[in-house]
C-alpha cells in the first residue's frame, strides 16, 4: 500500500485520524493537524484574555477567583517541571508553597516584628525554597518513584505538623516559649507587598503582579525546556541510565528540577500570603496537593498549556459548587458531557437521556404514590424547577442516601467493564441515581463534592487518557 | 528510672506495633508481586475500623451486646477482613489492573487518587464525627479483665490484638511458605512472565494478594479501634505513612521484616510520646524511615536486588 | 599506536557469582576489536564496567592514560567513551533529532538561566547543537534526515532504531564507541549495511570501535583483532582466523564433542 519513499507511519497516522469516532471526533482531528508550535501561541493568544478580566469583573469576589486562577496556575506550571518533564513524583509539593509563604510572614509582619522591604524578601524566599527543594530532591539520588513519592509525602505531612506545634518551642537559651509559627492560628497580620515604590494593597493590584510572574515563569519555561536543560530532563525521563550514559548528570538534573519546582511555588506562596494577609497551616494540607495534582493531570503533564488548563478548571470548579444553581450547572453539565465522550456513536445519547428523563418521572410518580411524605421538591430556582418533579428528593433518609452512593459508584465501576446493549441499559438508571445522590446529598456540600471529584479525576485520567487534555501519548520502554 | 513507666510503654508499643505490623504486611506482599505501593492501603484500614464499629452497634453497640463477647468479636472481626478485602480487590481491578504495563509514575497517581476518593467518601458516608468502639464497656479493664504482674500492666483487650497479630502472622507465613497459593504468589513476585508460563494465572495470584494484604489491613483496623477506641475518616492517612515505613524498615516484599519494622515504628512511637511529647512523634518515625532509607535502603531484612542492565 | 583503553587484572563478581576474572584488555587507538563469547560470558558486563555502570571488584581501567574507575557514568561519557545496548535504550517520546542533540549535554554549556533569558550565547549554541545533530543523522544516509527528523523515535523501524542509537552515541563527541551487538535482529541485507556502516565509522569518523557481536560474518568482516571470553575469562585473543579456529573458543560455543568430533574428521 505504501508508495516508494513514502513513510508507513505516517500515512497510518493520517488514516487513522481520518476513523476518530465520537463526539470529540472532529475537534481531535483539527487539533491533530494543528502542530505543537501553533498550539502553543494559540495558547498565549488565550492568555491574553487574563489582563482584561478585572475590567470586567465587577466584584471583589471575582477578582480574587481570578487570583486563585493564577495562585494556581503558577503551582501547576512549578509541579509540571518535576512531574511532567523531569518525571519525578513529587507529593510534598505542597510544603514549598507553605514555605514560601510562612517565610514571608515571618519577614515581613509583627510575627517577630521584622519588616524587610518585599524587594529584599522576595529574592529571600525564592532562594530558601529553591534549598529546601535541592534538600528535599536529595533522596531523590537513591530513591525510585515509589519511595520518593511516600518520602516526600511524609514530609508534607511533617511540614503542617511543624507549622502547627511550632508556637510554643523553648530552646535551650531562653527562658519563655518561642512562637514561630503561630500554631493553628498562623500568623496574621501579614504586610502588604511594596516593590519599587508600588504598593499593593487591592486584590486587583495583586491580581496584576501575579500575572506579571506569571508571564515571566511561562515564557521562562517555555525556553527553558526547548533548551538542553529541557531535553536533559525529558532524557532522565525517558531513560535515565542512557542518558547518563549520554553525558547527561541525571542527578544533578533532578535536584534542578525539584529546586526550580521548589522556586516558583515559594514565589507564589509569598504572594498569596499577602494576599490572604496572614498564613494558617490549614492552607497547606494534602487536599490542596491533590487538587495541584488533579490540575496537572487533567491538563496534562508535561505540557505548559496543559498544565495551566487544567488549573483554570480545576480553581473554577470550588468556586462553582460554591451556590447550589451554579453546582447544579456544573453536575448536569458534566453528566451530559461524559455520555456524549463515552457513548459510542454519540447521537445515542438523546436517547439515553430521553430514557433517563423517563425513567425518572416514572420513578418519582411511584415513589410519590406509595410513600407520599418521602418526597420533598427540589428548593431553588433555575434548573431546580425543572428537575423538581423529575429527581427523588427525600427528607431525612441518610443511610438510604448512602447506600445509594455506594451503589453508585459499583455501576460506575461495571459501567466501565460492559459493553453495547447492556452498557446503554444500564447508564439510565445510573444517571438517576447520579441526580439522585446528587440532589440529595452532594449539591450541599461542596467540599466533599470537590474531593471526590478530585480523587476520581486522578484515577480516571490515568487509567483512560493519562496524557491529558493537552498533553501527546508517550510510549513507554519495553524494558 | 520508673519501671513501670517504660513497661507501660514497652506494652503500649507492642500494641501498637501489632496495629502497624499488619498494615506493613499488606504494603510488603502487594509491592513484592506488583511492584506498587498502594496508597490507598491506609484507607482499606479505615474502611475495617468502620466495618467493625458498624458490626458492633448493629449487634447493639459495646454496652449492651446482644450475642455474647467472644462471639462478637470474632464477627466483628470477619467482617472487618471480608470486607476491606473486598475493599482491596476491587481497587485493584479498577485502578491498577489497567496500568499493569504503565510506566511506574502511573499506578502511584491512580492510587493517590483513590485514597483521597476513599477519605472523601468516609467522610461522606460517615460524617467528620468520630466513633468510638467504647471497648471498656466490651471487655472490662478491671480486675477480671487486666493482668498486673509486677511492673506489667496489660488490659486483656491488648493481649488479645497481640496475640491475634502474631496468630495471623503465623497463618501467613505457613501460607506463604507451605500452600500452592503461597509458592504461586512467591513465583510470580520473582517473575510474572515466566510464572505465567508454568500455568500460574498472575492475575488471580494478585488478587489473592490483595485480599489478603487488605484483611489484615482490616484486622488492624479493628484492633485499633479496639484498643484506642476512636475511628475517624482521616485514620488511615497518618497510619498508613507509618504502615509503609515499617515495611521499608523491614525490608520491602519481606514479610518477617515488615512485622519487625512494625514493631520498632510501634515502639518508637510509644516511647518518644512517652519521654519526649506526642507532638514530635511523627517526625522521629519521618526520621527513622530517612535514616534507613539513605543507610539501608533495602531495609533491615531485605537483600539487595540485583537488575541485570 | 597507542593503547587508548586498557583494562588491568579486571574482576567483577555478582552474589556469588564471578562474572568477569582477571580481565586484561587492550584497544589501541583507531582500532576495531571485537569481543565474542557465548551467551553469560560477560561481555556486557565488560561494558558496564567500562562504562562505569559497575565498579570492579578489582583491577583497573585506564582510558587515554586516565584511571576511571569509580568515576560518575556521566563523566566517563564525557572524556570520550559512548556506547550502544543490547536491547536498545533510545528516548522513545523524543524527537529523532532531539535524541542526538540531548547526547551532546556534556559538551554544551548553556544554563537553565541563559537559556531561559535567551541570551545570545545559548542562542548560539542551540543552533551549534542542532547542526550537530543533522550532521550525524546525515552519516546513516537519507534514512534518518528530513521530515523524519521530527518524528518521535518509537515511529522508526528496528533498523533505523539501531542506527538511530549509533547516531545518538555519536553525539557525545567520543574517541570510542562501544557497540553492543550493533547487528541483532538484522536481516542479511541490513546486516552487510552495518558492516559497511562500522568501516565507515573509523575511517570518516575517526572512533575506535569496540564491539560485541555473536553474528561472524561481521566480526570477521570488520576486526582488527578478536577477542574470546567465556566465563568471564578471556580465551582467546588475535585475528579472525586464529580464533575462529581456536579449540578453546570450538569448545567454548559448541562444547567439548565437538572439539573431539572435529579432530576425529580431520584426523580421517
Amino acid at each position: 500500500m505504501s508508495r516508494i519513499g513514502s513513510d508507513d507511519w505516517v500515512e497510518q497516522q493520517e488514516l487513522r485520524s481520518e476513523y476518530y469516532t465520537g463526539f470529540t471526533g472532529p475537534a481531535r482531528k483539527a487539533f491533530d493537524r494543528v502542530g505543537p508550535g501553533p498550539r502553543f501561541f494559540a495558547f498565549l493568544a488565550i492568555c491574553a484574555i487574563f489582563p482584561f478580566f478585572p475590567t470586567v469583573a465587577d466584584s471583589d469576589f471575582l477578582i480574587r477567583v481570578g487570583v486563585n486562577v493564577l495562585l494556581f496556575a503558577l503551582l501547576a506550571l512549578g509541579l509540571n517541571i518535576v512531574v511532567g518533564w523531569a518525571g519525578l513524583l513529587d507529593l510534598g509539593y505542597v510544603a514549598f508553597y507553605g514555605f514560601g509563604a510562612y517565610m514571608y510572614a515571618w519577614l515581613s509582619s509583627s510575627q517577630f516584628d521584622v519588616h524587610l522591604p518585599t524587594e529584599l524578601v522576595i529574592p529571600i524566599v525564592i532562594t530558601a525554597s529553591a534549598g529546601l527543594g535541592l534538600l528535599l530532591g536529595l533522596p531523590s539520588w537513591r530513591l525510585v518513584g515509589d519511595y520518593l513519592a511516600i518520602t516526600t509525602l511524609f514530609f508534607a505531612q511533617i511540614f503542617v505538623e511543624l507549622m502547627l506545634n511550632l508556637d510554643r518551642l523553648t530552646p535551650p537559651w531562653r527562658d519563655e516559649p518561642l512562637d514561630v509559627t503561630g500554631g493553628p492560628n498562623g500568623i496574621p497580620g501579614i504586610d502588604d507587598m511594596r516593590i519599587f515604590t508600588i504598593d499593593f494593597e487591592q486584590t486587583r493590584d495583586y491580581y496584576f503582579l501575579l500575572l506579571a510572574i506569571f508571564a515571566v515563569v511561562v515564557v521562562g519555561l517555555y525556553y527553558i525546556n526547548e533548551s538542553r536543560t529541557g531535553r536533559g530532563w525529558r532524557a532522565s525521563r525517558e531513560d535515565p541510565l542512557a542518558a547518563e550514559l549520554m553525558t547527561t548528570p541525571v542527578n544533578r538534573l533532578k535536584l534542578l528540577a525539584f529546586a526550580m519546582g521548589a522556586a516558583v511555588a515559594g514565589l507564589t506562596g509569598s504572594v498569596f500570603a499577602a494576599v490572604q494577609t496572614g498564613v494558617f497551616p490549614q492552607n497547606f494540607e494534602v487536599a490542596l496537593l491533590i487538587m495541584i495534582y488533579a490540575a496537572l493531570i487533567l491538563g496534562g503533564a508535561g505540557s505548559i498549556s496543559g498544565a495551566v488548563l487544567g488549573a483554570i478548571i480545576i480553581a473554577a470548579v470550588p468556586e462553582i459548587l460554591r451556590t447550589p444553581e451554579n453546582a447544579r450547572y456544573l453536575f448536569y453539565g458534566v453528566l451530559i458531557a461524559s455520555l456524549l465522550i463515552v457513548v459510542r456513536p454519540w447521537k445515542r445519547v438523546a436517547g439515553i437521556v430521553a430514557a433517563a428523563i423517563v425513567f425518572g418521572f416514572a420513578a418519582h410518580e411511584i415513589v410519590a404514590l406509595i410513600w407520599p411524605d418521602v418526597v420533598v421538591g427540589v428548593e431553588d430556582g433555575g434548573l431546580g424547577g425543572l428537575l423538581d418533579s423529575w429527581v427523588l428528593v427525600v427528607d431525612d433518609h441518610e443511610t438510604l442516601v448512602n447506600f445509594a452512593f455506594v451503589f453508585l459508584v459499583a455501576a460506575v465501576l461495571i459501567l466501565t467493564q460492559l459493553r453495547g446493549e447492556s452498557r446503554m441499559l444500564l447508564l439510565i438508571p445510573t444517571i438517576y441515581l447520579a441526580a439522585f445522590v446528587w440532589e440529595n446529598r452532594l449539591v450541599a456540600e461542596p467540599s466533599v463534592t470537590r474531593q471526590l471529584l478530585f480523587g476520581a479525576i486522578l484515577v480516571a485520567m490515568m487509567t483512560k487518557r493519562p496524557q491529558g487534555l493537552l498533553g501527546t501519548p508517550r510510549v513507554e520502554n519495553p524494558i | 528510672m520508673d519501671v513501670d513507666f517504660f513497661v507501660q510503654q514497652l506494652v503500649n508499643g507492642l500494641t501498637l506495633g501489632s496495629v502497624y505490623a499488619l498494615i506493613a504486611l499488606g504494603y510488603s506482599m502487594v509491592y513484592g508481586i506488583l511492584k506498587l505501593l498502594n496508597f490507598a492501603h491506609g484507607e482499606v484500614y479505615m474502611f475495617g475500623a468502620f466495618i467493625g464499629y458498624f458490626v458492633l452497634s448493629a449487634l447493639g453497640g459495646a454496652s449492651s451486646p446482644s450475642i455474647p463477647v467472644a462471639p462478637l468479636l470474632v464477627i466483628m472481626f470477619l467482617a472487618a477482613m471480608l470486607g476491606a478485602g473486598l475493599l482491596g480487590v476491587v481497587i485493584e481491578r479498577y485502578a491498577y489492573r489497567p496500568l499493569r504495563n504503565a510506566p511506574r509514575i502511573a499506578p502511584l497517581i491512580s492510587a493517590i487518587g483513590v485514597s483521597f476518593f476513599l477519605q472523601a467518601s468516609a467522610l461522606l458516608l460517615f460524617t467528620a464525627q468520630f466513633r468510638t468502639y467504647d471497648t471498656p464497656q466490651l471487655i472490662p479493664i478491671d480486675t477480671t479483665g487486666r493482668i498486673d504482674a509486677g511492673p506489667l500492666h496489660i488490659s486483656l483487650t491488648r493481649i488479645l490484638v497481640i496475640v491475634s497479630t502474631i496468630g495471623l502472622m503465623i497463618a501467613l507465613t505457613l501460607l506463604v511458605s507451605r500452600t500452592r497459593l503461597g509458592k504461586a504468589m512467591r513465583a510470580v513476585s520473582y517473575d510474572r512472565e515466566a510464572a505465567a508460563m508454568m500455568g500460574i494465572d498472575p492475575d488471580k495470584v494478585i488478587v489473592a494478594t490483595f485480599f489478603i494484604g487488605s484483611a489484615l489491613a482490616g484486622a488492624a483496623g479493628v484492633m485499633f479501634g479496639l484498643v484506642f477506641e476512636r475511628v475517624f475518616h482521616l485514620m488511615g492517612f497518618t497510619a498508613g505513612l507509618k504502615g509503609f515505613t515499617a515495611a521499608v524498615i523491614g525490608g520491602i516484599g519481606n514479610i518477617p521484616g515488615a512485622m519487625l519494622g512494625g514493631l520498632i515504628i510501634g515502639l518508637a512511637e510509644s516511647f518518644s510520646t512517652g519521654y519526649i511529647s506526642s507532638t514530635f512523634q511523627n517526625l522521629i518515625v519521618f526520621g527513622i524511615l530517612i535514616v534507613i532509607l539513605l543507610v539501608r535502603p533495602t531495609g533491615l531484612l531485605g537483600s539487595p536486588v540485583l537488575k541485570k542492565v | 599506536m597507542a593503547a587508548l583503553l586498557e583494562l588491568k587484572e579486571v574482576s567483577k563478581g555478582f552474589g556469588g557469582l564471578q562474572v568477569i576474572g582477571h580481565l586484561d584488555l587492550t584497544v589501541d587507538e583507531g582500532e576495531i576489536v571485537s569481543v565474542i563469547g557465548p551467551n553469560g560470558a560477560g561481555k556486557t558486563t565488560l561494558f558496564n564496567l567500562v562504562t562505569g555502570i559497575y565498579r570492579p571488584d578489582d583491577g583497573d581501567i585506564v582510558f587515554g592514560g586516565q584511571s576511571i574507575v569509580g568515576m560518575e557514568p556521566h563523566k566517563i561519557a564525557n572524556l570520550g567513551i559512548a556506547r550502544t545496548f543490547q536491547t536498545l535504550r533510545l528516548f522513545l517520546n523524543m524527537t529523532v533529532k532531539e535524541n542526538v542533540m540531548a547526547a551532546t549535554y556534556g559538551k554544551t554549556k548553556a544554563r537553565w538561566w541563559q537559556s531561559a533569558l535567551r541570551t545570545p550565547g545559548s542562542r548560539r549554541e542551540e543552533k551549534e547543537v542542532e547542526k550537530l545533530a543533522e550532521e550525524r543523522l546525515a552519516f546513516f544516509g537519507k534514512r534518518l534526515v528530513g521530515y523524519r527528523m521530527e518524528q518521535p523515535a518509537y515511529s522508526l523501524s528496528y533498523a533505523n532504531r539501531r542506527r538511530l542509537e549509533i547516531a545518538r552515541a555519536t553525539g557525545t563527541g567520543p574517541r570510542m564507541l562501544l557497540l553492543d551487538e550493533p547487528a541483532a535482529g538484522m536481516n542479511p541485507v541490513e546486516t552487510h549495511e552495518i558492516t559497511d556502516l562500522i568501516a565507515r565509522l573509523r575511517t570518516e569518523g575517526g572512533y575506535t570501535i569496540l564491539v560485541i557481536e555473536h553474528d561472524m560474518h561481521v566480526v570477521e568482516g570488520i576486526s582488527d583483532r578478536v577477542v574470546a571470553l567465556d566465563h568471564g575469562v578471556k580465551i582467546a585473543e588475535g585475528s579472525f582466523e586464529q580464533v575462529a579456529t581456536d579449540e578453546r573458543v570450538i569448545e567454548a560455543y559448541l562444547g567439548a564433542k565437538a572439539v573431539r568430533d572435529e579432530a576425529e574428521e580431520a584426523g580421517e
